[in-house]
């Protein structure tokens, strides 16, 4: 059995797909093997963003704690997703919880490093924001859709 | 052009058969699944897509797809969201009732031309009632089809149909099946969010690959729009659409959309055949 290096991770992760290799060596010097267990927290609403997570196995929910209905889950992610952009943007603090609903296995990537990666390298800080863009504007349609209800209740009749 | 003869019998056609409902399975809130006999005997024999127009005598009629299973064509099946007048009064009627039956219309999932392929299934809400008998029709026939994957969401954990169903389907080694909801609290430990969201995950081949879509329209906008980023022609995408059937033999004109008529050239249709007149807000 051959163990994949952690620029083969990066390399093959669809969410780096074409990346120059010379980002992906950058990446990997920022970034190291995590696991959660079933419950528990990978990171807590106003805690300071100072990782992103690309989800290896496993499944997380992004939730946020009301004191009258308890923590709402907001969204799962899984195998292939990305966990957490709030790193890349000042206050750098978690807007939301995120739980690890089973047993959890994922590469986290250290935000200061990269953060300081990004602004020595604009070109590569470029690249990484393009990516992490199409992230949130996938996660800001599906936000959009899950507002709409749209198996709510509509008669035709 | 498919019109009516003459020569052809009006039973079933026009005239509603008398059928009496053997049994009534809630499975939501509002949502309930009607088995339904024919008073006089005989079958109805279906194919998985098609629908029928339902009537409750001194109410009004509403077309309703078939969810039953197309081997048993001597119990109808339809699953019915108690949403107007009709089908409120559908899913107030108690076994032993009688409700007026004609069909069944339309056009089916294309399950034979899919043979070889591998097949997604892609169903929202109560979208999942019309895609009951394809998906049953392809697990009996398994080996006539590549990988399947079934894709299913729902408003919350508490309006998924099939429950019970689901988890029998999950629990087979050779269909991948995923289920989520748009809304959950604590209890859930299934995925939230959108149905779209599952299609990137999708483990399938897809030059090899037919899709069938079933739900409400924006949902389906969405779910072929994602098929396609994944490499999905529309020409191996069919979605089953919903429109305001009367007549449902394409006389009445109520269900036009663009050249088509809903109730006789769909209600499935191949999306690149609608897709001009998919977002035209004005059919």
């Amino acid at each position: 059995m051959s163990v994949q290096s952690m620029e083969d991770i990066i390399r093959e992760h669809s969410f780096f797909k074409g990346l120059q290799e010379r980002y992906v060596k950058l990446l990997a010097g920022c970034a190291s093997n995590v696991r959660f267990n079933a419950g528990e927290y990978i990171f807590k609403e106003g805690g300071r963003a100072d990782k992103f997570y690309l989800i290896k196995s496993g499944k997380v929910s992004i939730e946020i704690y009301s004191p009258e209905r308890g923590s709402i889950i907001i969204q799962t992610l899984g195998e292939g997703d990305v966990l957490g952009w709030s790193w890349l943007y000042p206050p750098y603090r978690w807007h939301f919880d995120a739980r690890a609903l089973e047993l959890t296995r994922a590469i986290a990537l250290d935000a200061e490093c990269l953060r300081r990666k990004c602004e020595e390298d604009k070109e590569f800080g470029y690249e990484l924001l393009k990516r992490f863009s199409q992230i949130i504007i996938q996660r800001l349609q599906s936000a959009r859709l899950q507002l709409l209800d749209v198996y709510g209740h509509a008669s035709r009749e | 052009m498919a019109m009516l003869q003459e020569s052809e019998p009006l039973e079933g056609t026009l005239l509603p058969e008398p059928f009496i409902v053997s049994k009534v399975r809630r499975e939501t809130r509002d949502t309930f699944t009607l088995e339904m006999e024919p008073l006089n005997g005989g079958e109805k024999h279906f194919t998985p897509g098609q629908f029928n127009m339902i009537y409750v005598y001194g109410v009004g009629e509403v077309p309703i797809s078939i969810s039953g299973d197309p081997v048993e064509p001597s119990i109808l099946k339809h699953t019915v969201r108690a949403v107007g007048t009709v089908t409120r009064a559908i899913t107030s009627v108690k076994r032993g009732g009688m409700l007026g039956v004609r069909g069944p219309f339309g056009s089916g999932w294309p399950l034979k031309e899919a043979e070889g392929y591998d097949v997604v299934v892609v169903a929202g809400g109560l979208g999942l009632a019309p895609l009951r008998p394809a998906i049953l029709h392809l697990l009996r026939n398994r080996e006539r089809y590549g990988r399947v994957a079934i894709l299913y969401g729902a408003r919350t954990p508490m309006d998924m149909l099939y429950k019970k169903e689901l988890e029998r389907w999950r629990a087979r080694f050779d269909i991948d099946l995923d289920v989520t909801v748009d809304h959950a609290t604590g209890g859930w430990k299934g995925n939230v969010g959108v149905v779209t969201t599952l299609i990137p995950g999708l483990k399938i081949d897809v030059p090899n690959t037919v899709a069938l879509v079933c739900g409400p329209e924006i949902m389906m906008r969405f779910t072929v729009r994602e098929l396609n980023k994944l490499g999905i022609p529309d020409e191996r995408i069919y979605i089953s659409m919903e429109r305001n059937m009367k007549c449902a033999v394409g006389f009445c004109g109520h269900c036009q959309f663009g050249p088509q008529f809903i109730c006789r050239d769909g209600p499935v249709f191949r999306y690149d055949v609608i897709r001009p007149f998919f977002q035209v807000r004005e059919v």
